[in-house]
């Protein structure tokens, strides 16, 4: 059987996508004006670097997965092989002087960087808006690109949650990083077989990032009202806030009325059931990385039924991680990384405003 | 002490009795001896590394053939010193490192050096600040171009920040021993991003008050800190005794704000940045240099884990 999955199949819908939104597009010129404002050209750079950059690193990273594999599959190979993709040869000093060696480059990169930076201020002004009136609200009023990741997070949690608890926990589950990952493997060197789990919910993180960015510049519009790129940002566009709290919407709904549910709808039992399925979410998230972590998807089949097949070398890193650092890890991965698209989907997708309301807080 | 005249040949020339040679002759004899001496003396200094000041100034000669002497140009630089003299031949592979860690710090030099240039020109004050930013746009020579640079290569800091935070996580590098050092990174890209905010508000207009509102109002919802946040009110905070009003030194965004994140922005933040640099650039060296490229290493050779 051919894979249905291969290149040029992906190619072909992504190219299909992008032509059926470039048919919808109803105003190029909104789309340039977001696009060209001096302040989101870093974005559009990051749009083209990012990719080169991961470019660079994948194909340093493939390299090396060759060598390993040629070298785990030939022991004696293994014993007398150099271990590096280019490897050293005879009569060549393992050892570089720093100066010119090093010191060359770093000047050539001062240089290639001013460069950058002069051709990019004597084309594009810093802007400068009006002086500043707290009578005249900014509308859209935005943070800093780099920031909107933080302001789109306010559509979907209340700003102790945006604005002080989830930037706190990202920086300190960026520093508890090196510390939970129990992997001794790929230190030094590019490589996506031997670190498989952590370079994917790394990179899950960072594209998270990125996607709430490009969210917060180039879809949010007036009034944070969610515009698609190519339509105009209507000024006096209403939406209508349809949003419900979970406790709620299965009270006045149709099964929840069927059921006699209507108490969850008032205190103390919104509070209990909301506290159950902030828990019940917790486990799930838990259960559900505990899965990702140990599983081998190539040996995933469905006749006959194992969705659980454990792969070895993950087993083998999972028996040198601790408890805490186990914990810790399903903490931070849980909080952050499953959290925020279940909440954005709960939000965009189904209008669920909170899942859990307390006199002090709703989450 | 032949150019010094003798006590008695001085006496002959001043009162004129017979002597061997003419006062003349004896004038431009000595005359001929300094200038001999004066070329001597000037084809010495033809090559200035010889020179008491250059010596002085370099201490190393650069003669480069000798390799002794490249690895005291690195030594004894204090820019330099904080290379080692050589390093592995792979490391200065440009595709390993993306060279993203030493942009980032040359950006800050850069911001550092346009920074300060601004400061010249600005006064933290409402009656001032936005004035003064046109003024620098169109009576400063060349105002412009340094106000553009100044923002660009803060927009350009931050996202250097984030590609080498990458490439470190790609290449594994956080790993044993170097956990400390990528700690250290995180509160370096948290002061990058602080530093960058507290600019944003500088020039007094619409764009950096909203912004510089939007993100402190999230401030007041800090829990247990903040008047809107969990437990706050419970606590017996208000607008007037909370998280947001030490930052904004007041409840509104006005001209305490100003000036606190001017303060921050040009002294506060840039001092403890420095502090963590140095941290960060000391620890690279002493955690033993760049990570690789390193010899990949394979999985039938894990090494147990130690039980105490």
């Amino acid at each position: 059987m051919k894979r249905l999955l291969n290149k040029w199949t992906v190619l072909g819908v992504a190219l299909l996508i992008v032509a059926l939104w470039a048919i919808n597009v109803h105003d190029w010129h909104q789309l340039w004006t977001i696009s060209s404002t001096p302040d989101n050209i870093p974005i559009v750079a990051m749009l083209l670097l990012v990719p080169i950059f991961t470019w660079m690193g994948v194909r340093q990273a493939v390299a090396n997965d060759r060598l390993i594999e040629t070298l785990e599959a030939d022991p004696k190979l293994a014993k007398t092989h150099h271990r590096k993709v280019e490897p050293w040869r005879p009569g060549w000093a393992r050892e570089l002087h720093v100066w010119p060696y090093l010191v060359r480059i770093e000047f050539l990169a001062t240089v290639i960087v001013t460069v950058v930076l002069f051709v990019w201020s004597i084309a594009l002004n810093a802007p400068l808006e009006e002086p500043a009136n707290p009578n005249l609200t900014m509308n859209p009023s935005k943070a800093p690109w780099y920031f909107l990741g933080l302001q789109e997070m306010l559509v979907y949690f209340d700003p102790w949650i945006a604005g002080v608890v989830m930037p706190s926990i990202i920086m300190v589950g960026l520093m508890a990083f090196p510390y939970v990952d129990s992997n001794p493997l790929g230190n030094g060197y590019y490589t996506l077989r031997q670190r498989r789990f952590a370079l994917w919910m790394f990179g899950a993180g960072f594209l998270q990032w990125i996607l709430l960015i490009v969210i917060g510049t180039f879809i949010r519009g007036p009034g944070w009202i969610w515009f698609w790129p190519g339509q105009t940002w209507d000024h006096n566009a209403v939406v209508f806030d349809k949003n419900v709290d979970l406790h709620d919407m299965i009270a006045t709904s149709g099964i929840g009325k069927a059921l006699h549910l209507g108490f969850l709808a008032t205190n103390p039992f919104k509070f209990i059931f909301g506290m159950i399925v902030v828990t019940g979410f917790y486990i799930v998230g838990g259960l559900f990385f505990h899965w990702l972590m140990t599983v081998d998807f190539k040996k995933i089949t469905f006749r006959p039924l194992r969705l659980f097949p454990k792969n070895e070398f993950e087993q083998k890193i999972l028996s040198r991680t601790s408890l805490l650092q186990y914990l810790t890890f399903q903490f931070f991965a849980v909080s952050v990384l499953l959290a925020l698209p279940v909440k954005l989907i709960l939000r965009l997708a189904l209008t669920i405003k909170y899942v859990w309301v307390t006199p002090w807080f709703n989450i | 002490m032949a150019d010094t005249p003798d006590p008695k040949e001085t006496k002959q020339l001043t009162t004129g009795t017979d002597g061997k040679k003419s006062m003349l002759e004896k004038v431009k004899e000595g005359t001929s001896a300094l200038k001999d001496r004066a070329v001597d003396e000037a084809k010495e200094y033809k090559d200035p590394q010889e020179t008491q000041l250059w010596k002085s100034i370099f201490r190393v000669s650069h003669d480069r053939s000798d390799p002794r002497n490249r690895s005291l140009a690195i030594l004894s630089n204090v820019f330099l010193h904080l290379h080692p003299a050589k390093i592995n031949r792979d490391a200065v592979r440009y595709p390993f490192t993306w060279g993203m860690g030493g942009i980032t710090f040359y950006l800050f030099i850069v911001l550092t050096f346009t920074g300060v240039l601004l400061m010249f020109y600005y006064h933290p004050t409402k009656a001032d600040a936005f004035r003064d930013i046109l003024y620098l746009e169109h009576d400063v020579p060349f105002g412009k171009l340094l106000r553009n640079m100044h923002r660009w290569a803060a927009h350009l800091m931050v996202i250097t920040t984030w590609l080498h935070m990458f490439r470190v996580v790609l290449t594994g590098s956080y790993k044993r021993p170097r956990e400390f050092n990528w700690c250290v990174g995180v509160v370096l890209l948290v002061l990058t991003l602080l530093l960058s905010f507290t600019g944003y508000l500088l020039p007094d207009d619409q764009l950096g008050f909203w912004a510089v509102t939007v993100g402190t109002n999230m401030a007041r919802a800090t829990p247990m800190l903040g008047h809107e946040g969990p437990f706050g009110p419970q606590l017996g905070l208000t607008a007037y005794n909370d998280v947001r009003f030490g930052l904004l030194g007041g409840s509104i965004v006005d001209s305490n704000a100003l000036l606190r994140s001017y303060i921050w922005h040009c002294i506060g933040i840039p001092l403890v940045a420095s502090i963590f640099m140095a941290v960060h650039f000391w620890r690279i060296r002493k955690d033993g240099g760049i990570s690789g490229p390193a010899p990949v290493v394979l999985e039938s050779e894990m090494k147990a884990v130690k039980k105490k």
